[in-house]
């Protein structure tokens, strides 16, 4: 036997090329001569060049390599389980997977629909592969993620909220954001929504923060589940980030499409900064119980991920191409989350509607203070109050904060372009449509809602662009509701017709356990029909002193 | 620095402590079909919302025409509860990935084994024109019907119904790249194969432009659910078995091809389950107890429309029965199976297939 005899080359035969292969496919397409397809799912955009795979894999080695990938993460659940893993894993993190979970799933099939949209727009066959692939990926993401969540129901002390989870996503205050996002991938312009909104923005930037930040959190919880799926999960975003820029480099091509990018790219940004940040930053700040100074914060992996990573190499490099890049967007997003603690507003506010949500949260304690004090200079200021407020007001019997007048918070008006509460007063905006008055959170959404979702944008009609619509306020739906009934609507009431799903602690006795009674006798307000039940001056006053903020009173 | 401290959690296990819903382990918002709700239940109800179920502030953003996200009116049937549906092929992620994965493994090994073994070059010379001009024009078909489904995936009500139509489209597609691979690796093997000739026959071979108006036909339907039913109930029965079964299947190892059977029959399997999915969903709606009445007559003229264009595209495919040196099937005898296999479907639906 010569050393260089091998059984590869005894077997091997000759193959056709990744490049050919992929060639081949893409020329599976033609254009109809009887009939013509319908365009359903029209764009004000123009695209006449075809966009190119990148990836160039094809069906045939992408189901084996899923079929991989899956083995490990169900492999590594069961594992979890033989370990004990809920033994160990700190519930104040596993409930705040409630909320997440609750969201997720939704956003993730949107975007296996999304694939339709931009599939029939792309010109040439090419990409069609790519979304071929990227729609399956999305069917997996979001049924894996189902799949996750009944795993914590079986497993974890308290299934409540899991077990309630998608009719939750569709009601709860919170999960409004979460739909906000969701649709935006479905709904409006085509490119806007399926593309620009969704892969060049929403996965390419802020799919880092979702699924790279947060699974790392979750290890840190001793919840080892999470980051299973979701970096699993995470893997396929490569192939989705080529596909977004695969279309974004066609579209450049033509000129006239330019100002619609810029109007897209804008919006995308700040409305995936607005709803992203307030929630992961959230579950990763507020849901551990790791306060190693040594690890990054949340505004640190910002800077990290999104700062350097995406608006230095993928925005900035477009300007080449003669795409107006709004960089003090990017600063004002930065100086939100480091100066005006937009990310611990948030939780602020998250806490402050606890009874209206279907899941647990406990107090902030001294050693968390600790490192939010490191982390965040001038935290313990404005912060620490408010948590000692909300640790003595989780007892039965207490008052809400939002009903207690001892506190000294007013609870915020909700911005009618991202959904998210209006938490840095002092950048609410106003502004009408249809003659009707909404509120927003910065001068940028007001753009969003008034400019960008309009007919017409700097004078040229974008007759394909979407509206917001709906009942977007959530606070108007319970208007002048008893905070009791407006729970046992909501259906976030365990099925002892009494006992809250949602508790302000970790509590797991009985005895402890917030119920319909203890909530009784509050009246809910939309802050948006009171504002716009005040004559002009008292609103003028009203948001002159919104503007100003509130303090905390001290907590003895 | 001082808060009120909580009580330290010493578990976070299930049955570490007994409250109010600690054994509460099913989603409890969905109605399972059966007694127990199924895996795929679990992964799939409710996960694509709407205004019923349980859209508290209605959708959030619509089209410029005011319409949300998805709407009822995406197709002109018609249904007291869009919800009942449940694919039986209960198919969710995983389930789907392991099984393309074993179809994709299946095919790939018998295909090498038989390129080890010099099978293509042993293939009757007749028979390879065959599959050059004419598997080679039917890998647009799938394609076609896959972009198709791709495209219905978007519009269904619920999450039931769009997963289904999804998981479709994803066979279909999977099925038009086998093929095109299958063509371009044995053409290695086999002197002077023109890997490009079944694109021209698909665009200029009379043989084929009934069967490409038809498929044409069905990418250019704006409804989904016509589309859906088109694919399923009319276009497979009439003329994807007839070509796929009725001759690939039979004429192929009498000519010498043992691989080419294989390579086809995952997708008989895969259609087996979509039917049953299909079936599932069109009986649902054809005998609703509110608009039963206008389903039928909607599925009537579906099927007015789309048997004429099958009935056409399979005449069309007529002559490929006579082009291989062996010929150990009839085409009217294939006709024959195709038409009493859509003859039972439409039975099990209530409906009648429309007189030639």
């Amino acid at each position: 036997m010569t050393s260089t005899l091998t059984l590869n080359k005894i077997t091997a035969q000759k193959g056709i090329s990744v490049a050919d292969a992929a060639k081949k496919i893409a020329d599976l397409g033609w254009n109809p001569s009887y009939v013509q397809e319908a365009m359903t799912f029209p764009t004000d955009y123009k695209i006449t060049k075809a966009p190119k795979d990148p990836m160039k894999q094809v069906l045939r080695s992408y189901f084996p390599m899923q079929e991989e990938k899956d083995n490990r993460v169900y492999g590594a659940l069961d594992a979890a389980l033989r370990g004990d893993m809920f033994r160990n894993v700190e519930p104040r993190w596993v409930e705040w997977m409630k909320l997440f979970l609750a969201i997720i799933p939704f956003p993730e099939i949107s975007a296996a629909r999304s694939m339709a949209m931009v599939g029939r727009l792309a010109p040439g066959e090419d990409l069609r592969t790519g979304f071929t692939m990227q729609m399956v990926d999305e069917f997996r993401h979001s049924t894996i993620q189902m799949n996750l969540k009944k795993w914590y129901m079986e497993n974890y002390v308290d299934p409540a909220g899991f077990d309630i989870t998608e009719e939750a996503f569709g009601k709860c205050y919170a999960t409004t954001i979460g739909r906000q996002f969701g649709e935006g991938f479905i709904t409006g312009d085509a490119i806007t929504s399926a593309n620009v909104y969704l892969t060049v923005v929403a996965e390419t930037a802020f799919t880092n923060t979702l699924f790279v930040a947060m699974p790392s959190e979750a290890a840190r919880n001793g919840d080892y589940a999470l980051p299973t799926v979701f970096l699993s999960v995470q893997s396929d975003e490569s192939r989705h980030v080529g596909n977004g820029h695969s279309m974004l480099m066609s579209m450049l091509k033509e000129p006239e499409n330019h100002l619609l990018l810029e109007r897209d790219m804008r919006y995308a940004f700040w409305q995936n900064h607005a709803i992203v940040d307030a929630a992961i930053g959230t579950f990763i700040e507020y849901g551990t119980t790791n306060r190693d100074k040594n690890k990054e914060s949340y505004a640190e992996m910002w800077h990290r991920w999104i700062f350097e990573d995406y608006y230095r190499t993928y925005m900035l490099p477009l300007e080449k191409y003669g795409i107006k890049i709004h960089h003090d967007d990017v600063q004002t997003a930065w100086k939100r989350i480091t100066e005006k603690h937009y990310v611990h507003k948030i939780a602020q506010f998250f806490s402050v509607g606890w009874p209206l949500n279907f899941w647990r949260i406990e107090a902030q304690t001294d050693k968390d203070f600790e490192w939010f004090e490191h982390k965040y200079p001038g935290w313990y200021a404005q912060f620490g109050e408010y948590w000692k407020w909300y640790a003595k007001l989780s007892h039965r019997g207490q008052t809400n904060v939002t009903f207690n007048a001892d506190t000294g918070y007013v609870y915020p008006h909700r911005c009618w372009s991202s959904m998210v509460p209006c938490v840095i007063r002092e950048d609410i905006v106003t502004d009408t449509i249809d003659g009707k008055l909404h509120t927003f959170a910065h001068e940028l959404d007001r753009w969003t809602a008034v400019e960008a979702f309009a007919g017409e944008y700097q004078g040229r009609p974008t007759p394909a662009m979407g509206r917001f619509s709906g009942r977007r306020e959530w606070e108007s739906c319970y208007h002048d509701w008893d905070l009791a009934d407006a729970i046992q609507d909501l259906g976030f009431v365990r099925t002892d017709g009494k006992t809250l799903v949602p508790q302000p602690h970790l509590r797991f006795e009985e005895k402890e356990m917030w119920t319909l009674d203890d909530v009784r006798g509050h009246t809910i307000k939309s802050p948006l029909i009171t504002l716009r039940e005040m004559n002009e001056a008292q609103r003028e006053k009203h948001l002159a002193d919104y503007r100003a903020g509130f303090t905390i009173n001290p907590c003895n | 620095m001082t808060a009120t401290q909580t009580a330290p959690v010493k578990s976070g296990a299930a049955g570490s402590a007994v409250f109010a819903d600690s054994d509460s382990r099913k989603y409890r918002y969905f109605e399972p079909r059966g007694k127990r709700a199924t895996h795929y239940e679990d992964v799939t109800v409710d996960v694509q919302p709407d205004p019923e179920r349980y859209l508290l502030q209605d959708w959030i953003i619509s089209f410029p025409n005011g319409r949300g996200a998805y709407s009822k009116d995406n197709t002109a049937a018609l249904s007291s509860n869009w919800h009942l549906f449940r694919a039986p092929d209960q198919e969710w992620e995983r389930t789907h990935y392991q099984r393309q994965s074993k179809i994709e493994a299946m095919v790939q090994a018998v295909i090498a084994n038989g390129r080890k073994s010099g099978a293509p070059r042993h293939f009757d010379k007749a028979w390879v024109k065959v599959l050059q001009n004419h598997l080679g024009a039917w890998k647009h078909v799938e394609f076609g019907l896959g972009t198709s489904l791709m495209q219905a995936q978007r519009y269904g009500y619920t999450q039931m119904i769009n997963n289904a139509t999804l998981t479709n489209s994803s066979y279909k597609l999977r099925l038009a790249q086998d093929i095109t691979l299958y063509l371009a690796e044995i053409g290695m093997d086999i002197g002077n194969f023109d890997d490009e000739a079944g694109k021209r026959a698909w665009l200029e071979d009379g043989t084929w432009q009934g069967t490409r108006e038809a498929v044409e036909s069905i990418m250019g339907s704006p409804d989904y659910l016509e589309q859906y039913f088109a694919i399923n109930i009319v276009f497979e029965p009439l003329v994807g078995e007839l070509f796929r079964s009725g001759f690939l299947m039979q004429a192929a190892s009498p000519n010498g091809d043992f691989i080419t059977p294989p390579v086809i029959s995952a997708a008989e399997a895969d259609y087996e389950r979509n039917l049953a999915n299909a079936i599932d969903l069109f009986h649902l709606l054809a005998h609703d107890s509110e608009h039963g009445a206008h389903n039928k007559r909607l599925f009537q003229s579906w099927l007015h429309k789309h048997v004429a264009l099958a009935n056409k595209a399979s005449a069309g495919l007529q002559p490929i029965w006579s082009q291989p040196h062996s010929k150990p099937v009839q085409y009217s005898d294939a006709r024959t199976q195709s038409v009493e296999r859509i003859g039972k479907i439409l039975g099990e639906l209530g409906l009648e297939l429309p007189k030639e």
